[in-house]
């Protein structure tokens, strides 16, 4: 067990000490929100009905913005060779590095969330039915980003190729999160939405660390 | 437990090629390296010291023949293999940010040491006195000692080095090769690629260059895989 809270540890404290690391996520998905009223209107009648969308979208870009950092690093100095050589399977230093992802980018991100509901004048009833949609959503979007952030490692422009391959695999997330608050304010009837939304990440568990070990290993030949 | 004792028996590239691209590196590469012994790998830019290393350390699958550890492929049971070898390339992850004894603790704990020797270890190489500073910080010089030093800190009885003293000015290469000489003498064994020559005790030389493939060699075909 070790290796895998050693490997959890360290990569949280990077993203702490890099200041910026959080940071830029949470900003980015703050100031995306906020734009949108200020494009389509202020309307609180058209805000109300676009809000949810607009902040999973926004928590989509996010989570797609920091995903470069997932491997980026550990690959340009020679740090990946030894987590091959660790002794965990390079699938467990993935799920750890994703779970350490996940905290600093879509953990984050679910807290906030409230407030930036507010900000589109959500209705009160579908507020915690976003924050439990993007608490379960989130860890799907960074496992599934984990695979295409090991795809393009060694690519000129990783982070756009990246979320060329990443964005199309979040469009269940993206449906069904929304979907969820939708219900919420139609009242009632999110639960099936959020158990799809858990399905997801429960499925993306197991699988998304393997698709990613296996391009890690391509990377590294 | 079907894997090997990595204390004893001798560890043998039988007849390994490797392939990078289109090109074949080397071919029909023995050697053999008995508990205690020292592999020097000289050959000119290009000539596979790198590749072999790596070929060694797992990182790399060879094109042909197979690494055994007493008699069994490595491959058998590489978690195990793994874990018995140190690998210290060119690059030396390193992160910024993190302290230099932070960095030793992290590698040492991905080995899954709990406790390991980081006093020693920074002693080795004489890095004690910047324990808490930002590998930021750090010189190249310093950098390779750091990444030395995991060789310490978690110990393992085979050693890979890729040119160790590259950076590492007189003082550092007395530390390196008074480490390594520890290490064999418990029993350890190391290879190391080098240019420049290195004061070990009865080393065993293996020349990249007698392995290259003859030119129009037919094993040399371009890769026509997919």
């Amino acid at each position: 067990m070790a290796p895998y809270t050693e490997l959890f540890r360290r990569e949280v404290l990077l993203a702490l000490r890099q200041g910026g690391e959080i940071g830029l996520a949470l900003g980015f998905f703050v100031l995306a929100v906020v734009l949108f009223p200020l494009g389509v209107g202020p309307e609180a009648e058209l805000l109300r009905r676009i809000g949810a969308g607009v902040i999973w979208v926004a928590a989509l870009l996010a989570a797609v913005l920091s995903l470069d950092r997932l491997f980026a690093a550990d690959y340009a100095d020679g740090g990946l060779d030894l987590l091959v050589l660790s002794a965990m399977p390079l699938e467990g230093a993935v799920l750890a590095k994703c779970a350490a992802h996940w905290v600093t980018t879509g953990l984050p991100l679910t807290l906030i969330s409230p407030f930036l509901a507010a900000l589109v004048d959500m209705d009160a009833a579908a507020i915690p039915v976003l924050a439990l949609g993007l608490l379960l959503g989130t860890p799907a979007l960074s496992l599934l980003g984990a695979i295409a952030a090991a795809l393009t490692l060694g690519a000129r422009r990783p982070g756009v190729l990246s979320s060329l391959i990443v964005l199309p695999l979040y469009l269940p997330v993206l449906i069904f999160g929304a979907g969820a608050v939708e219900a919420g304010i139609a009242g009632g009837g999110a639960r099936p939405y959020l158990l799809l939304l858990g399905a997801l990440t429960l499925a993306a568990l197991p699988l998304a660390p393997l698709a990613t070990a296996a391009a890690l290993r391509q990377a590294l030949d | 437990m079907t894997g090997f004792d990595a204390s004893a028996g001798d560890l043998v590239a039988d007849e390994l090629a490797c392939r990078r691209g289109e090109r074949l590196i080397f071919r029909g590469l023995n050697c053999r390296l008995p508990p205690g012994g020292a592999l020097v790998l000289t050959g000119a830019n290009g000539s596979g010291k790198s590749s072999l290393l790596r070929l060694l350390a797992t990182l790399l699958a060879p094109a042909a023949g197979e690494v055994k550890w007493a008699g069994l492929p490595v491959a058998a049971d590489i978690q195990r293999y793994r874990g018995s070898l140190h690998y210290v390339g060119h690059l030396d992850a390193i992160k910024p940010a993190l302290g230099v004894g932070e960095t030793l603790r992290f590698w040492a704990g991905m080995r899954g040491i709990a406790k390991p020797p980081i006093d020693a270890a920074l002693g080795a190489f004489a890095l004690e006195s910047m324990t808490d500073w930002p590998c930021r910080y750090l010189s190249a010089g310093q950098r390779r000692r750091l990444a030395l030093a995991r060789l310490i800190a978690a110990p393992a009885p085979l050693w890979l080095l890729d040119e160790p003293i590259a950076a590492l000015d007189a003082d550092g290469e007395q530390r390196l090769v008074a480490a390594i000489e520890t290490h064999r003498a418990t029993g350890g064994r190391v290879v190391v690629a080098t240019h420049q020559p290195l004061a070990l005790a009865d080393p065993q030389i293996v020349a990249l260059e007698d392995f290259a493939p003859a030119l129009g060699d037919p094993a040399d075909e371009p890769f026509t895989g997919f």
